[in-house]
């Protein structure tokens, strides 16, 4: 029993974090329909930025969070400035094509500048800490990484449903023209959308290398997990992202850790067709 | 207006022809094996794209799950070699038969599901397939299947001194999948398949059942789908599951065909056409320099044609065309027709 709490736990440590990169897709898939097929590699650029500030100025990824997710808020923007904007309004498949194309350009340029070796942060201020409560041992790096996630996917949240910029983003999302008419620079909308859903992504991955390998491929999980959460949880809804986060996390870590490492990602992907058969709309869409 | 449409569908109709009859010269033009390496690869991933196309452009299911299809065929030729020992024909057979199978059972739950969460499904069963296939032994698992030497020939379709053979029977293969939806376009069952594109309610209510229309589409793409990978497998004389069953894979399907014109008959030759040789050409330029650069510039160039041609290469030719049919008018004097 005490096995199983602690293998949750871990797992679900890791959703939250899944549910920050998955809210950052959420908000871009919710308000343009558009599919950012880089999104993995978003991560993945954060992680290096993180990893060089630290590796280079010894800057603790804990104050990298900011920088990535700066960097990432200005890469997604201008990924919208330079791409997506050329493809609104045309078949759904030329905006996923075109950042297919982005992540192959991205994940080769870490290639070829920082080589596909694992980089690692050690000696960070968290590294190697654990927090006891009970019998139950919680990693400190991924235990902030969690919470750092919580509060990011809180204030997502907040953003959206209380501001008047979070009104002016959902009036985008349900109908852009009207929303046009009454006065909302749409376009301007798109642009920090698309550079808030970098933003979120910015700081899951600036987070990470205090625990997690950086190498160019590391994103690539990370970005199909993020599809299945947003799909899992109902496109556009920001607390079912969250849930359908927690929800994969905990069963990627009993089934990597009760069947075998190797089924744990087949039984997150069979956890999502599962769902959806029965709910073709995800947990908490309509 | 109707002749000027059948006009220009003719044209396109004879280019096409007039390039079928000069292609099975290509051996003899091509003595460079790299060229001709190109070229099969061309013609096979436009076979490819094609057999997408099916579903994907005709039928409007975008689909990320061919590679399993794909794989499912390369398999059964890899195995009838590697595992038993014979020739790789009845693993083909069986190859096309399961992967139609497999298409039908695992899109009958899909089809349920609608747009983005399709396709994320898709995602997920590829996935699903590779990594059950990697830690399959008895279809060789992680390590994959290594083709032993044996006699080449069309019996066991394998040639090892000359392209020459693979040459003609990717054209073949070419022609056989290019046949099938040159075919489909004039019958009823196309029509059903672009009546359910268009709208499914709509087709639903004037007795087209939709889902069956989409589950033999689906079948008759998975099935052409497996015979392209089997004959990769045996182009490539390995079959390992990260390079016929993954996501990469699956992507490529739907890249040549959006690139080059979904749902139209030349548009996945096109898209090949384009796409094939800027990926092997860059790789041969660039790839010694190593670290990707290739696949750096790679990745651009798929952004810039997406995003100049969203409506792929058959757009180039449709503007083309409405330029030169404005450019008559204007000399003939008559530009009433010309309105919009």
């Amino acid at each position: 029993m005490e096995t199983f709490v602690q293998v949750l736990i871990d797992g679900m440590l890791n959703g939250m974090v899944y549910a920050l990169v998955a809210a950052g897709l959420c908000l871009i898939w919710g308000v343009m329909d558009v599919i950012n097929f880089a999104h993995g590699e978003f991560l993945m650029v954060a992680m290096y930025v993180s990893y060089w500030l630290g590796f280079l100025l010894n800057v603790d990824p804990l104050l990298s969070v900011v920088a990535a997710g700066v960097f990432i808020f200005i890469l997604g923007a201008m990924t919208y400035q330079l791409i997506i904007r050329y493809t609104i309004g045309k078949p759904g498949l030329v905006a996923l094509l075109a950042t297919f194309g982005l992540a192959i350009f991205l994940k080769n340029f870490c290639m070829n500048r920082f080589s596909p070796n694992f980089l690692i942060l050690t000696d960070t201020w968290l590294s190697d800490k654990t927090f006891q409560l009970g019998n139950l041992i919680l990693p400190v790096p991924q235990l902030a990484a969690a919470i750092i996630a919580l509060i990011v996917v809180g204030l997502i949240y907040t953003l959206i449903n209380t501001t008047r910029f979070g009104w002016a983003i959902q009036a985008t999302a349900m109908d852009r023209d009207a929303a046009e008419l009454m006065g909302i620079n749409t376009e301007r909308i798109y642009l920090m959308v698309f550079g808030i859903g970098g933003a979120c992504v910015g700081i899951a991955g600036g987070i990470m290398p205090s625990y997690l390998a950086v190498h160019p491929e590391v994103g690539s999980m990370f970005g199909l997990i993020a599809f299945i959460c947003v799909a899992m949880g109902g496109f556009g809804s920001i607390p079912g992202a969250l849930l359908a986060g927690l929800l994969v996390g905990s069963v990627e870590a009993l089934a990597g850790f009760y069947i075998a490492p190797v089924f744990k990602y087949i039984a997150v992907f069979g956890l999502y067709l599962a769902v959806v058969f029965l709910r073709p709309k995800g947990i908490l869409g309509w | 207006m109707q002749r000027k449409a059948l006009n220009k569908k003719d044209a396109i109709w004879l280019g096409f022809v007039a390039l079928l009859a000069l292609l099975p010269l290509a051996p003899v033009v091509a003595a460079n094996s790299f060229h001709m390496h190109v070229v099969i690869l061309i013609l096979l991933f436009a076979s490819m794209a094609q057999a997408w196309n099916i579903i994907g452009g005709y039928c409007g299911q975008v689909s990320f799950g061919h590679s399993v299809f794909f794989g499912i065929g390369a398999y059964g030729a890899g195995m009838a070699v590697v595992t038993y020992g014979v020739a790789p024909w009845p693993g083909i057979l069986i190859g096309v038969l399961l992967a139609a199978a497999v298409a039908v059972v695992i899109s009958y739950p899909c089809f349920k599901l609608s747009g983005h969460y399709f396709a994320i499904a898709t995602f997920a069963i590829v996935e699903i397939f590779n990594r059950s296939f990697m830690v399959w032994d008895w279809v060789g698992g992680a390590l994959g299947l290594d083709y032993p030497l044996v006699k080449e020939g069309l019996s066991n379709l394998m040639w090892y001194d000359t392209k020459t053979g693979y040459y003609y029977c990717v054209l073949i293969l070419f022609l056989l999948v290019f046949g099938v939806v040159r075919w489909l376009e004039g019958h009823r069952f196309g029509y059903y398949m672009r009546a359910v594109r268009e709208g499914q309610e709509t087709a639903e209510s004037l007795g087209v059942n939709s889902t069956a229309v989409k589950l033999a589409a689906m079948a008759l793409s998975a099935a052409l789908t497996a015979l392209c990978g089997a004959f990769f497998a045996q182009y490539n004389l390995r079959v390992d599951t990260p390079m016929v069953m993954s996501l990469d894979m699956s992507m490529k399907f739907v890249l040549i065909t959006v690139l080059g014109g979904s749902g139209t008959l030349v548009g996945p030759l096109l898209g090949a056409a384009v796409l094939i040789p800027l990926q092997e050409y860059t790789r041969a330029f660039w790839g010694g320099l190593g670290g990707g650069v290739d696949l750096i510039i790679f990745g651009l160039l798929i952004i810039l044609m997406v995003v100049k041609q969203p409506a792929g290469m058959i757009g180039i030719f449709h503007a083309v065309r409405k330029r030169l049919i404005k450019r008559k008018n204007a000399g003939k004097g008559d530009s009433a027709d010309d309105s919009p």
